[in-house]
């Protein structure tokens, strides 16, 4: 790593006014952050850490409402009953990072905000990978575990655990900043870089996830994994759905993808074919057919389009208490 | 002439038990220092940078930045201007430092400019490799007609890709010299070849370099030579005066420190309406990066079949030379061979141990086979269980079952060992070999403590440098019939003596006195004994010091093993994941000297076994030439949790005993990516012709595609 | 160059007491919150102190304190040192090893207020004030920790440059589920890997025998 200072706020404010000097970036868990640097692939002049920043961490059930903070370690998530007992797909989703230490370390924010695993980003070819002649090295290449719902040139992935899930819920995000607190859906803090040099959160500087809050009653959720190893590994492909209704008729339902786009992506025709339906393994076919509608893999990765398909049947299957396997 | 043997089964206290490895409790306590981790006093970190291009040419460099660090100590260039570098990864120069950090700031300061060149770095693509070069055609009997005449063909084209070593402990050492003296902490696997190698390249006499080893963390045939950064380690060393630690970064050493090469093959195989194999045309291929690869033996095993033709394409890339990896060439030629048969039992109708059986007379071990397919098979219900492919349960998860067998030399290696029996009745060897982690430490002092009759705890094992007698590197499986044959003949010599000096006590001739049980008596009368202290106060004030040389095939060692694995799996056809669930080994190995350790071998070679089998490959990107899992996160090793539940059966008494010692850390790494294979083809009902089985190629093989990657 | 540089002032006084209380009273990190949580309350509450008051040290060396294998350590180190390196490198606690260097392979792991951690991932600044465990901490050859005992009576280890993460690992394991079931083996030892192959032994090593988790020594 280049050397870089350090800084250790105690509050909210203190750390929002520190991140606001350019070159200043929040370290929270550092499982992902400290890889980039060592690698070189992201500079720092400061680290910001929000380890001992009031008010971050923590985890409160209230009726509905899960509001759980940015700082609130996977494990310390896991091991709260209230919270698993009114959102058990938690559970999965935090399993799935199949390392108590990297549980132990790394924390809800920090698995909201991680970089891309890209093998061409994390070799210093930047996010979009693009050759000196502006082809894409990821299509040309091997794209293996990239998107097949790439955005323009960005062709990772988005590695979150829990943004599937949190964005199926339709959770929020609270982000403290300058000019104080703002709130937004989940699936906002995401977008896709279309120039080198942009990132793949939409934070501005001095901006901080303080948390996030769903609202988790009254639906069912379920996460899939198609993990190829039990062990430590990222899912090759992940769905998340979350459904609203009565007995087996469904209103609402939200369908996400993670592993399949640069952001969670939000297979809305899929939601939309079940909403006024009865869930049935037809139906739930057809929705997990109208999540992979528009795929457009690469040489390497046309695997997944079946993983994702996979994937939402078998939460959808999950989430209706209809599992098979 | 002396008689250098084993004791009778019955007589064995140590040969064949099951004592815990000398080294466990330093090793699970973080006590025991690695070469890695000597900080000798005043010690700089060292660091190198290495080319990012898979071919290029150097420009220029400049490193005046680097030197002008405060904290940088030496700068050296190891490959300057007008070098041409032919793989990503290589050296192009090297910084001690102060501390680590300051080195790697350093690195990253030396400009270099390239001139990028053209590079081939897809090892499967044999048609498109520049450098490809055929190694002509090998023709036994007559092919063409025994496939005209024969009952059932089938043709395959299958592969396994290039994968690393990825020894945990990096490639490196700590280098200290003392004046003209250098002292060197490797992780090697050659503790007593290393300081010639030293020498020559650092212009000093062998007999001043130090090589000291007592632990290190794994080699598996990648750590058999100082390497340029030994050398260039040492030359940092001597132009710092000061200790210089340099072990490579993790991306360093999965891109350049060692990868096994890759195999692919269009192979032909036909039967007879008896199943029995008469014909084999196979065209194969492969790389070992820039140096390509010989030819992979084919078929394996089954290498009298009557009819063969062998054509071999040898395809350089420009990726780092391979070495030597656990058993050389066999896990690929025994995936390419046993796959095919696997499915020609398949299309002749056949169960497969039944169509191995048929051919066993085609190897050079059937009746080792035979008994070891028959265990096996018991052990894993295979008569009740087997089912021929195709679906055989409801829902997505499909069960299947495959074999493979496999065989490896094994002999002992060149080994010199000194055994000293003090007066006070203490023990020692001193050897230099050294204890790569299959237990060579407990072995030595196994064979000690049976020779003089005492407890493992009662002898002391010194091993690790090459001040004690040459013993050869550790590869191939040849250290524990080495150091086993040189120990056992020195310390039955050195116990010879003590007789002699016992003998008149106890009023009988030397050659009819034992040591048994901490005592020496007279054999067939205990009671006409004495303890094993008194017997070694009787040689008087200086100790007895013998040498003990392993001469090579004898009473004590042999080779040539013949060993059988049965693999189950579960599929997913909807996600093409495969979990092995249960793995099988049955394994000869000669006479076992420690049946822990000897197990541990086994499970250890299944374990990674598992790990070529279904997840580990090396990744070069095609259009930039690295790596793109220089890295423990793509690279993919198996966790403890994807492994199944492993049982291990090693064949024991007449027969396999009396052949002496023979190694065994090759062969149970032979055949586990051939038996996954064909599980994984029994389950689903269709071949998946490459290595990994990845849910990609799973699922293209589900759907008909083939293909690598 | 973008960004501001920050001041260099390695031995500004007080920074390592400070860090050392805050970091030991954050260590606990338990869940609960007194306030509301993410809303004005506890932005409100925060407001009331100054920003200045989070002093940036670094990017020179910065005197800390910690605790390691229960001895006070204090030592001065980059920010950018991490956990890991500074264990191996400064203090020559070298059980700890270094594998892949990005929190994958679990041979650094150590125990930080007794929760297992990739050392290599967590820099030293941040274990200022707060206790780590090695496996060098568990038990001595002589006097070995129960887990260390069962990893030498199940052969579980071979070249041992995974076991001291191993060890660690299994200690935190088993002081969480004492006799953990399938899936807790599954959650408690994914993070670590091993190349020689000894994972027969350390299953048999957590699956039974093993009387104390990391809390008996």
């Amino acid at each position: 790593m280049r050397p870089f200072a350090y800084a250790a706020p105690a509050t909210v404010e203190q750390a929002v006014s520190l991140l606001e000097a350019e070159g200043s970036e929040a370290l929270a868990g550092g499982t992902d952050l400290l890889g980039l640097l060592k690698d070189d692939v992201e500079r720092v002049d400061r680290l910001v850490a929000l380890r001992g920043v009031a008010g971050l961490s923590g985890i409160e059930v209230d009726g509905g409402a899960l509001r759980i903070g940015a700082m609130t370690t996977l494990q310390e998530l896991r091991d709260r009953e209230e919270a698993i007992a009114a959102l058990p797909a938690l559970a999965v989703a935090i399993d799935g990072v199949a390392s108590p230490q990297l549980r132990e370390m790394g924390t809800v924010g920090g698995d909201l905000l991680q970089r891309p695993r890209c093998w061409y980003y994390r070799r210093g070819f930047g996010l979009l990978a693009l050759a000196a002649d502006g082809s894409s090295m990821v299509a040309a290449g091997d794209n293996r575990y990239h998107a097949i719902f790439p955005e323009g040139e960005a062709r990772f992935v988005h590695p979150s655990g829990l943004a599937p899930l949190l964005v199926a819920l339709g959770a929020e995000a609270v982000v403290h900043g300058p000019a104080g607190e703002r709130r937004l859906p989940v699936e906002a803090l995401y977008r896709a870089p279309q120039a080198p040099g942009e990132r793949e959160n939409t934070l501005a500087p001095g901006e901080l996830l303080a948390g996030v809050e769903a609202n988790v009653g009254g639906s069912r959720s379920a996460v899939y994994e198609v993990r190829q190893r039990r062990s430590l590994d990222w899912p090759l492909m992940t769905a998340a759905v979350a459904l609203r209704g009565s007995g087996t008729r469904v209103e609402l339902a939200r369908i996400v993808l993670g592993h399949a786009a640069p952001a969670p992506y939000l297979a809305t025709a899929a939601g939309d074919s079940l909403a006024g339906r009865e869930l049935t393994a037809e139906t739930m076919a057809a929705a997990a057919e109208a999540a992979v509608e528009g795929a457009r893999p690469m040489s390497g990765n046309r695997y997944k389009v079946q993983l994702a398909r996979t994937a939402a049947k078998r939460a959808l299957e999950r989430a209706a208490g209809m599992e098979i396997r | 002439m002396a008689d250098y043997s084993w004791p009778e089964a019955d007589r064995r206290a140590q040969i064949g038990a099951r004592p815990a490895r000398l080294d466990g409790p330093v090793k699970s306590t973080g006590f025991a220092k690695y070469p890695s981790d000597q900080n000798p006093p005043g010690l700089l970190a060292a660091r190198i940078l290495t080319c990012p291009h898979a071919h290029a040419r150097i420009a220029g460099i400049d490193v005046s930045a680097a030197e002008a660090m405060p904290g940088v100590r030496v700068v050296q260039v190891i490959q300057g201007e007008g070098a041409e570098i032919q793989w990503a990864g290589d050296e192009i120069a090297a910084v001690a430092a102060e501390t680590e950090d300051i080195a790697r700031d350093a690195v990253r300061a030396i400009r270099v400019d390239y001139e990028v060149l053209p590079h081939f770095v897809t090892e499967e693509d044999r048609d498109r490799a520049p450098g490809a070069s055929a190694a002509g055609e090998r023709t036994e009997g007559d092919p063409d007609a025994a496939f005209a005449a024969a009952h059932r063909t089938v043709e395959r084209t299958l592969g396994m890709p290039q994968m690393a070593h990825m020894c945990l402990e990096p490639h490196g050492q700590v280098c200290s010299w003392d004046g003209d003296e250098l002292e060197v902490h490797a992780s090697t696997q050659a503790v007593s070849t290393l300081a010639g190698q030293f020498a020559t390249e650092l212009g000093v006499p062998a007999s001043q370099v130090r090589i000291r080893t007592e632990y290190m963390g794994g080699g598996f045939g990648s750590k058999f030579s100082p390497d340029r950064w030994g050398i260039v380690g040492a030359e940092l060393a001597r132009e710092a005066g000061a200790p210089v630690k340099l072990f490579l970064e993790r991306d360093q050493e999965v891109t350049v420190a060692g990868s096994r090469p890759s195999a692919f093959a269009c192979i032909r195989a036909a039967a007879d309406e008896q199943g029995k194999l008469v014909a084999w045309d196979s065209d194969s291929w492969g790389s070992g990066g820039l140096p390509g690869t010989g030819q992979t033996p084919l078929p394996y095993v089954f290498s009298r079949v009557p009819n063969r033709r062998l054509r071999h394409t040898s395809v350089p890339t420009n990726l780092a030379g391979s070495r030597a990896w656990r058993a050389p060439n066999h896990p690929q030629a025994c995936f390419l061979t046993m796959s095919v048969l696997d499915d020609l039992a398949d299309e002749l109708g056949l169960d497969p141990i039944d169509f191995l059986e048929r051919n066993l007379d085609l190897t050079g071990r059937a009746d080792t086979y035979r008994e070891e397919l028959a265990i096996a098979a018991e052990m894993a219900s295979w008569k009740e269980r087997w089912q021929p492919r195709g679906r055989t349960r409801e829902g997505a998860v499909q069960r299947g079952l495959g074999v493979s067998i496999h065989t490896w030399g094994g002999r002992g290696h060149s080994s010199n060992c000194d055994v000293t029996v003090h007066p006070d009745g203490a023990v020692e060897a001193r050897i230099g070999s050294q204890d790569i982690g299959t237990g060579t430490r407990t072995i030595v002092g196994q064979v000690l403590a049976e020779t003089f009759g005492l407890e493992l705890d009662q002898v002391k094992v010194s091993l690790g440098d090459n001040v004690y007698p040459q013993s050869g590197p550790s590869g191939g499986s040849s250290t524990v019939g080495g150091v086993t044959a040189s120990t056992r003949r020195a310390a039955q010599d050195a116990l010879r003596e003590v007789l002699v000096h016992v003998a008149p006590r106890l009023e009988a001739e030397p050659e009819r006195l034992v040591a048994e049980g901490g005592r020496v008596f007279v054999d067939g009368d205990p009671s006409r004994g004495i303890s094993w202290r008194e017997a070694a106060a009787s040689i008087g004030g200086a100790p007895i010091g013998v040498q003990g040389r392993n001469p090579g095939p004898g009473r004590l060692i042999s080779s040539g093993v013949g060993g059988v694995q049965i693999a189950e799996v579960e599929v997913d056809m909807e996600t093409g994941v495969v979990q092995v669930e249960r793995m099988i080994a049955v394994q000869d190995c000669g006479l076992i000297v420690n049946r822990r350790l000897a197990e541990s071998q086994v499970y250890g070679g299944l374990i990674m076994g598992v790990g070529y089998a279904l997840y580990e490959e090396w990744i070069p990107d095609p259009v930039s030439g690295r790596l793109l899992n220089a890295d423990m996160e793509f690279y993919k090793l198996a966790g403890l949790v994807d492994v199944g539940s492993l049982e291990v059966h090693m064949m024991t008494g007449p027969g396999y005993e009396d052949r002496g010692v023979i190694g065994l850390g090759e062969p149970p790494v032979i055949s586990p990516g051939a038996a996954i294979g064909n599980a994984v083809a029994n389950a689903i009902g269709v071949r998946v012709p490459y290595l990994p089985l990845t849910p990609d190629r799973v699922l293209d093989a589900l759907a008909g595609r083939g293909g690598p990657a | 160059m973008k960004g501001r540089r920050v001041t260099d002032d390695a031995k500004r006084s007080g920074f390592s007491r400070r860090s050392f209380l805050r970091g030991g009273a954050a260590g606990a990190l338990s869940g609960g919150l007194a306030g509301g949580l993410l809303g004005g309350e506890a932005a409100g509450a925060a407001a009331a102190n100054d920003a200045d008051a989070a002093e940036t040290v670094g990017p020179g060396a910065v005197e800390i304190e910690l605790e390691v294998n229960g001895a006070a350590r204090r030592l001065a180190v980059e920010p950018r040192v991490t956990l890991l390196d500074g264990l191996r490198d400064r203090l020559d606690v070298t059980g700890p090893k270094r594998v892949c260097d990005r929190g994958t392979c679990g041979a650094c792991t150590v125990l930080e207020d007794g929760r297992p951690i990739y050392a290599c991932s967590r820099l030293m600044i941040e274990s200022a004030g707060r206790g780590i465990v090695t496996v060098e901490g568990l038990g001595s050859p002589d006097a070995m920790h129960d887990v260390q005992r069962a990893f030498v009576e199940n052969d579980a280890q071979q070249c041992g440059y995974c076991t001291p993460g191993f060890v660690v690992a299994a200690a935190a394991l088993l002081d969480r589920h004492p006799d953990p079931s399938e899936p807790e083996i599954e959650a408690g030892l994914g993070g670590n890997f091993c190349r020689c192959g000894t994972y027969k032994g350390i299953r048999d090593v957590v699956a039974g025998g093993v009387t104390g988790g990391a809390s008996r020594g």
